[in-house]
């Protein structure tokens, strides 16, 4: 199962990518087969290295975007980059049957466990989802009935992740809203214009910080910043509100 | 391992001297906290040294930017594989803060605002080797990035570069600190790799 510490090395592991699918028209979420995979917690993240021809090496982290089940498969959701050197390779050049090496998984502070029992907020920006619906996806897993709020933050409705697992997820995980905030497009018949999270989103579709929510936030560094102060201002506790920034990793 | 990724590696980035082993050049500054940004007036600005035995030395705003200022180029190098070289900042040298400090210890703990720490061996904050910086690249340090002072320790992966300092507690034997206690190394030479327990 799951464990929380990592013990020993953490050693290059051969993945098989098993499956894939386009989340939107710029991400991709690889299904990996990792033999004798130790496990994860939901927040976890782990390294991909991949080698060229010639012996040349990239590293990068990914967040894992699946919950972990015995004899189940590691998912990752790869937001393409155009400038970018390992993350186009992984949206548009792999292919199903290809191997990969991963190491990890890595990081016990950004990281929601089901024996947690506070009510839980996620903000996400972007691609910045992908840690959260981790959370959202091991929440299901374990059964629990720990309240979760997600506040998704995403350019235009074409750049929606998980979008039709989300809706069903509110209709059957039950005690899990979802709210969008739309930042350049919304879409049509949406009751608000295009905007950028603010103070109004984090306030009504937050918790009040008197429930004493665990909050995680992720997305690029400009969002968590603006994010992480609103509820530090709304009277959230700051060290209940765990951050992720990503600068983009490329 | 033999995995060879066909069709990976047309779009490198440039190759540049001086990146450690699976590091890549960044001309950005990214950012990595664990939580929010903390805003650290002045005037309640303190930086503590404690002593094995306990004994206390502090310097307040005002004397620690009386004391001998020191200005560095360094490259930094982040665990989440990013480098970003020449850097400039101005600091004053963790030597500079030990000098009248009686201490055998060989270990230390820096502290943070906020409850952050990470912990360094003694010997890695003297000669030179960190400092406590207020400027980068001739400007206050931004709280994002630590302001008003942070560790600079740019041999280490820059998480141990603790952000929004506030003291540093010297300890006989090592104790892992804040990212160590979550899994990453207790020392982080990134010129070894050494980004995770273990490695």
């Amino acid at each position: 199962m799951a464990r929380t510490a990592v013990s020993g090395r953490l050693t290059w592991r051969a993945a098989t990518l098993a499956e894939a699918r386009w989340e939107s028209p710029t991400a991709r979420t690889l299904v990996l087969d990792v033999p004798d995979w130790p496990g994860h917690l939901p927040g976890q993240h782990i390294d991909v290295r991949l080698t060229a021809e010639d012996g040349y090496r990239a590293q990068r982290s990914y967040s894992i975007a699946s919950a972990w089940q015995p004899g189940g498969k590691v998912e990752l959701t790869i937001q393409r980059l155009d400038d970018g050197e390992v993350s186009p390779y992984l949206t548009d050049v792999i292919e199903v049957g290809e191997q990969l090496e991963l190491r990890g998984p890595v990081g016990g502070w950004f990281v929601w466990r089901p024996q947690q029992t506070a009510p839980v907020l996620l903000v996400a920006g972007g691609s910045g989802l992908v840690p959260l619906m981790a959370m959202v996806r091991a929440r299901a897993v374990a059964g629990t009935r720990q309240p979760f709020r997600l506040i998704y933050s995403v350019r235009t409705p074409e750049d929606l992740l998980y979008g039709d697992e989300l809706r069903r997820r509110v209709r059957e995980d039950q005690g899990l809203d979802v709210h969008h905030v739309y930042t350049r497009k919304t879409p049509d018949g949406w009751p608000s214009p295009a905007k950028r999270i603010d103070v109004a989103a984090l306030n009504t579709y937050g918790w009040p910080p008197d429930f004493g929510p665990d909050c995680y936030v992720c997305g690029p560094t400009t969002f968590v910043e603006t994010a992480a102060d609103i509820l530090v201002a709304l009277g959230h506790d700051p060290r209940r509100i765990r951050t992720e920034r990503f600068g983009g990793t490329s | 391992m033999g995995i060879i990724s066909r069709g990976f590696g047309g779009r490198r980035r440039e190759s540049v001297p001086g990146l450690p082993p699976g590091q890549y050049l960044t001309h950005d500054f990214p950012v990595l906290s664990a939580g929010p940004t903390p805003r650290i007036p002045l005037d309640r600005w303190r930086f503590t040294v404690t002593t094995e035995t306990g004994e206390k030395t502090s310097w307040d705003w005002k004397e620690f930017q009386a004391l001998p200022a020191e200005d560095v180029t360094v490259d930094i190098h982040c665990v989440t594989k990013w480098s970003k070289l020449g850097t400039t900042w101005r600091g004053v040298s963790i030597e500079t803060l030990l000098e009248n400090v009686d201490t055998v210890a060989e270990y230390s703990m820096v502290h943070s605002f906020g409850g952050y720490t990470t912990n360094v061996p003694l010997e890695d904050l003297l000669d030179g080797k960190a400092w406590i910086a207020y400027q980068f690249d001739g400007e206050d340090l931004h709280p994002e990035h630590g302001g008003p002072a942070r560790l600079l320790i740019p041999h280490l992966y820059f998480w141990k570069s603790a952000k929004w300092v506030n003291g540093l507690q010297l300890m006989p034997e090592d104790e892992p600190g804040f990212w160590e206690a979550a899994g990453y190394h207790m020392y982080g030479d990134p010129w070894r790799e050494q980004r995770y327990q273990g490695d």
